[in-house]
């Protein structure tokens, strides 16, 4: 099967999801964003590998953390960054999608980075630019959110060293989560032997046993023996459907809490995707405690973002 | 550049050893003109990182030399891309107001060192930089040289020179066909 991703050598052309990514693109991926991560320290954190590039950040959906990390990414490596609130602008006023896009691609820019509602959104604009132009999906619909996952695998490395012993659960609203489908394709391609998903049975979705996740309702056996633990933020507007009782309930059942989190295994790491909602999914004593890499996991994104950039970039389709 | 290093026939090149014997020596001299204590040495990954590791304990210098993978800053980003085995830069100095000496392997268009000078900028303003080199097989694109080499082949050999470390440490130099920028 083709993967639209990849160019004819097998190399990455644009970033749409982790599924389906290969092993060595990976880990390519996250040795890359392993010589980036000192740049922090230099007086100048800036390499010119991207001068006199453009990168446009296209944001059909709201993002504060994601948009402003791949800014920064983009930034470090000497690209011009172009941020584009698309909800305020021409969409509204009626303008498809790719129309959009070629517009955009007339002011010669070079890589978009797309977050969509719509899931298949960034794959539609990888198929229509031109060759050397790339994309990098920051998020489509519940489809995909590959720089998180990414990112997530290289904190998980960061702590944990290497990954063909770990227990991995992952808590919450898998069902409508696209940092969930990322996270469990790229932690089974790089070797993670358990896979877990916790959550109610209303927010876990068929078919995860397919893709050879272990599926517990309950918070206490699902952490048992954890080496990671991943929470993901509960949407506001799951509660006003019929799927969840109350946040307060929620909390109580599958909110993280030291007393849960006592099942998994003493040197447990536990990461959140963010913006965090305390004392639903995750109680403030945990999230403040020497366990979260929450933190983090926003520094090493950037790294991460911006060894994702400059892999596409210099990689010809 | 004194003394002028030995200019070899490309068939009649001395084992890496004797190159490196010569680079050595011609580094001390370097040196002594050099303020103690403020002089840095900096190898170019991967055989310039090997050079100046060797460098540093051969010359009694203290602490570790930096080194560099000038990957992020060369001038064929556009053509070649990332190659796949980029390593963390790693410079355990300040380098504002001191002396540096590049170290590596070929010296051959001057383009790696053009990459290399570029990315010491980013840490800091230096108060020189200097350049060492196993071997200067010409070809400059660029106005660089060396101040201090281990030798010189002339006219280039036909491909690439390749500098190899042994278990024991020892340095080797092969040739290998296909040419690249250097």
């Amino acid at each position: 099967m083709a993967n639209p991703q990849l160019n004819r050598n097998g190399e990455l052309v644009h970033l749409l999801t982790t599924e389906g990514l290969p092993r060595d693109i990976v880990t390519h991926i996250l040795d890359t964003a392993q010589t980036f991560v000192p740049l922090a320290d230099r007086e100048i954190k800036k390499v010119p590998l991207l001068r006199g590039k453009s990168v446009f950040n296209l944001f059909f959906e709201n993002s504060t953390r994601t948009r402003t990390t791949f800014e920064i990414a983009a930034k470090r490596l000497s690209a011009d960054v172009f941020n584009l609130n698309i909800n305020a602008s021409s969409t509204a006023k009626g303008e498809s999608l790719l129309d959009t896009i070629g517009n955009l691609s007339a002011m010669q820019a070079d890589l978009f980075v797309v977050r969509h509602e719509a899931s298949g959104a960034p794959h539609l604009i990888a198929r229509h630019v031109a060759p050397h132009v790339h994309v990098i999906n920051a998020g489509d619909g519940r489809h995909a959110h590959p720089t998180q996952a990414l990112l997530d695998m290289y904190t998980i490395r960061h702590f944990k060293k290497d990954f063909s012993n770990l227990t991995v659960a992952i808590v919450g609203d898998i069902l409508h989560s696209r940092v969930a489908r990322s996270d469990i394709h790229a932690l089974a391609t790089l070797g993670v032997p358990e896979i877990r998903a916790i959550g109610p049975l209303t927010l876990l979705p068929g078919g995860l046993e397919q893709m050879g996740v272990r599926v517990f309702t309950d918070m206490r056996a699902g952490l048992k023996d954890v080496d990671v633990v991943i929470t993901l933020r509960l949407q506001n507007e799951r509660m006003r459907g019929a799927l969840l009782p109350s946040a307060h309930e929620y909390f109580k059942h599958y909110g993280l809490t030291h007393d849960k989190l006592a099942a998994a295994r003493p040197d447990a790491i536990v990461m959140h995707p963010g913006p965090m909602n305390r004392g639903v999914e995750i109680d403030s004593a945990v999230a403040d405690s020497d366990r979260a890499v929450i933190l983090d996991q926003v520094t090493f994104g950037i790294a991460v973002r911006m060894a994702v950039m400059s892999i596409v970039a210099g990689t010809q389709a | 550049m004194d003394p002028t290093p030995p200019t070899y026939a490309p068939d009649a090149l001395p084992d890496a050893e004797t190159l490196y014997a010569a680079l050595r020596d011609a580094v001390r001299a370097e040196l002594d003109r050099l303020p103690p204590r403020r002089v840095h040495l900096v190898g170019i990954h991967s055989g310039g990182a090997w050079l100046a590791e060797r460098l540093q304990r051969d010359l009694g210098l203290p602490g570790q030399p930096g080194t560099l993978d000038i990957s992020f800053y060369r001038d064929d980003f556009d053509r070649i891309g990332l190659h796949a085995q980029v390593q963390p830069s790693d410079i355990p100095f300040e380098v504002a107001d001191r002396h540096l000496v590049l170290v590596d392997d070929v010296l051959y268009t001057g383009r790696t060192i053009r990459a290399a000078m570029n990315e010491l900028f980013d840490y800091g303003r230096p108060a020189s930089i200097r350049l060492a080199v196993l071997v200067d097989r010409g070809g400059r694109e660029l106005p660089i040289a060396a101040c201090a080499a281990g030798g010189r082949v002339s006219p280039a050999p036909d491909g690439n020179l390749v500098l190899a470390r042994g278990e024991d440490g020892r340095f080797s130099l092969t040739i290998e066909k296909e040419p690249t920028h250097g």
